[in-house]
């Protein structure tokens, strides 16, 4: 085989392994938005928030630190203890729980029966909360995020690619570790949704809020489990994402980059947001390999929306998303 | 007592369908014109024309032309940040190409240019609706500022990838560049915000205002009362691209000067702009003007208070502002979703009976 094709083969591989930690993101959305109609802009932040709590708790940091500092004149910085890694995730995860029932009970509460577009807006608004929040908790500086995933070139996946071809692939150990997670995800989540019986009632409200209630489903309850589920798949994709890049303010725009991924598989299909990853993780590599070079590079800020609108033109509905049908 | 119709009788249908009916109302108007026309030149210095006027009439502008398009034809945009970058590297193309043109040609140019952008953008709109619509706008937002990220050509090639306003006049006064003086850069956006209110205002309640908002109400029915869905999208997008073309090209020549894409025209400026137009109020000229002011002084306000007063440390402030302008958005959503343009009809209702409501 030709080095130009391996080199493509390589950089459509990591364009896959992209696109897992895409659709890490994306499914927190798809959730939400399944079970409430609500288009959760939120979704990065969270994930930004989330990251920011568990380096915050595994390094001892005393919360609000600067802020106090200033109004009180203390010199207080942090507790003087370093707590495990899991220890840390479980904190975390119940401070994403707190979280999903503080907004169920501060705004989503006294949002019902709202235009969707205003719910959009709200989680707009709760995005630049949380952000300053997060800022003002845990400092606004870069931190690293170590919870003892492997990181660096998978030597297997080397030695096996240069014995077939002749060229070992660079593969992050981490894209695995990320991939696997996904994989993981994706299947106690449908396992959930499909045989448990909350799973069910989440099914039951997102396909009708008025059956539902009926039928003697809480809202509320379904709502701050979702949001709780939304923000455990957010702290999963902000360890990958921290772990990969650092734990700073960019991890919030991984949201966006998370909406052609959407646009692309169907805002209300948990597979879609796979797959939509996926397409979109590996074509903005390759588009970059190819065409990149010869357009000044840097394509993969637009790719994506580029290739979802034009993608939206001729399915407006998306890959897997359930049909619009309109009615007067 | 003074605020109420009686006693101010109609007797042709042009002053009864009038902007103001009532005549404190046209008396209170004239009376603010008349103070920002006439006093605020005489007393404003290079502080308050920076921090507060200048972005203040600007962001009017961009408010008022997202409103159209998002307010009143109901297609929510997330491109406001890359159309306003249409209109500043229109505007410094034009500016350095023809330098003997009054700037007013070029900033009116500017908002061609970027409504014919705006149309191509709008194509779209056709087919994808609602969210999707917003997602795909964000199309427009990365690729435009990557576009002239990338391009030599727009910057003329210079070596730091940032443009930079020459100077340039009107009627012989220089309007941008380091000479131009606070009361000119004042009364050239005041002139052009008024201009373009007024149009906007009158576009609003004509022919073309009412077919947006039907599309925005229904689109599917609008199409069957016979308002051609095709060309109501498109002029809301070119319209309203023009106002952003003009806002995003006064922002760059007369209030920055010196511009870095990605910086002043990023995606943050896209939702700072959106929610201008909510807190304002969607579909409400007056909102515009609210939401522009009140996003444009609470930071000001903010940093005055906690960093001048309380001496806190800046990334400190901004995090707490940041913190401030998200809870406020909630807060008015669930308070008011029709924002601040509301209350003030709310007000005015009020005022109506006062001071006897029963």
């Amino acid at each position: 085989m030709s080095d130009q094709l391996l080199y493509a083969m390589e950089a459509g591989l990591n364009g896959l392994m992209a696109g897992v930690m895409y659709s890490l993101v994306a499914l927190g959305f798809v959730l939400i938005f399944k079970a409430s109609g609500i288009f959760n802009y939120a979704q990065g932040v969270l994930a930004l928030f989330a990251a920011l709590t568990l380096v915050g708790f595994q390094q001892g940091q005393i919360p609000f630190a600067h802020l106090l500092n200033t109004i009180f004149g203390t010199d207080l910085d942090s507790f003087g203890w370093t707590l495990p890694a899991a220890v840390a995730i479980l904190l975390t995860a119940a401070v994403m729980v707190l979280l999903a029932i503080l907004i169920e009970k501060l705004v989503l509460q006294h949002l019902v029966n709202q235009a969707p577009i205003i719910l959009f807006m709200a989680t707009i608004g709760m995005a630049y909360f949380l952000e300053g929040l997060g800022d003002i908790m845990w400092g606004a500086d870069i931190k690293t995020l170590d919870v003892g995933l492997p990181q660096g070139i998978n030597e297997t996946v080397e030695s096996v690619t240069d014995r077939l071809f002749g060229y070992g692939f660079f593969i992050d150990n981490l894209d695995i570790v990320a991939t696997v997670v996904a994989a993981l995800l994706v299947v106690s989540l449908t396992l959930f949704s499909q045989y448990s019986k909350q799973g069910r009632a989440l099914r039951a409200v997102a396909d009708d809020h008025q059956a539902a209630l009926s039928v003697g489903i809480s809202l509320r309850f379904i709502w701050v489990l979702v949001w709780s589920i939304a923000g455990f798949v957010a702290l999963v994709a902000g360890i990958m994402w921290g772990a990969k890049s650092g734990v700073q303010f960019s991890l919030s725009l991984i949201a966006l980059k998370a909406l052609p991924v959407l646009m692309l598989g169907g805002f209300t299909s948990i597979p879609g947001a796979i797959v939509g990853g996926l397409i979109i993780g590996m074509g903005e590599k390759l588009f970059e390999f190819y065409v990149g070079p010869l357009i000044g590079g840097a394509t993969e800020n637009w790719f994506a929306y580029v290739l979802a609108l034009l993608f939206l033109v001729f399915r407006p509905q998306g890959l897997f998303g359930e049909r619009i049908i309109e009615r007067v | 007592m003074f605020y109420r119709e009686a006693g101010d009788f109609k007797t042709s249908y042009a002053s009864d369908s009038q902007t103001f009916p009532i005549r404190f109302d046209r008396w209170r108007y004239y009376a603010i014109l008349a103070v920002a026309f006439g006093v605020v030149p005489f007393f404003i210095n290079d502080y308050w024309a920076n921090a507060v006027f200048v972005p203040f009439l600007i962001y009017a502008i961009a408010a008022i032309g997202l409103n159209i398009l998002t307010g009143y034809c109901g297609q929510v945009s997330l491109g406001t940040g890359g159309f306003m970058a249409v209109g500043a590297y229109a505007v410094y193309k034009l500016m350095t190409a023809f330098p003997d043109v009054p700037i007013l040609i070029h900033v009116l140019l500017a908002g061609g240019i970027t409504a014919a952008v705006g149309v191509l953008f709008g194509l779209p709109s056709l087919r994808i609706k609602g969210f999707y619509l917003a997602v795909a706008t964000l199309a427009a937002q990365f690729f435009l500022v990557w576009l002239f990220n990338k391009v030599p050509w727009f910057y003329n090639h210079s070596a730091s990838g940032q443009i930079s306003a020459p100077e340039r006049a009107m009627f012989g006064v220089p309007v941008t560049g380091a000479t131009a003086t606070a009361p000119v850069k004042y009364l050239f956006c005041l002139a052009i915000l008024f201009a373009l209110a007024w149009l906007a205002r009158n576009l609003t309640r004509g022919t073309l205002g009412r077919k947006w908002m039907a599309i925005r109400d229904m689109d599917i029915a609008a199409e069957i009362i016979g308002v051609n869905p095709l060309t109501t999208k498109l002029s809301a997008f070119a319209i309203s691209s023009f106002y952003i073309g003009v806002a995003g090209a006064l922002f760059f020549s007369v209030y920055l000067g010196a511009v870095e894409v990605g910086e002043a025209f990023g995606i943050q400026k896209s939702f700072l702009i959106l929610f201008m137009i909510i807190i304002g109020g969607l579909g409400s000229i007056f909102g515009s003007f609210a939401g522009a002011a009140f996003l444009v002084l609470l930071p000001v306000l903010l940093k005055n208070l906690l960093v001048g007063q309380l001496g806190w440390a800046t990334d400190l402030a901004a995090h707490v502002e940041l913190m401030i302008v998200g809870a406020l958005i909630v807060i008015f959503l669930i308070a008011e979703p029709h924002g601040l343009a509301q209350l003030w009809r709310l007000a005015k209702e009020k005022l109506r009976l006062w001071p006897f409501p029963h």
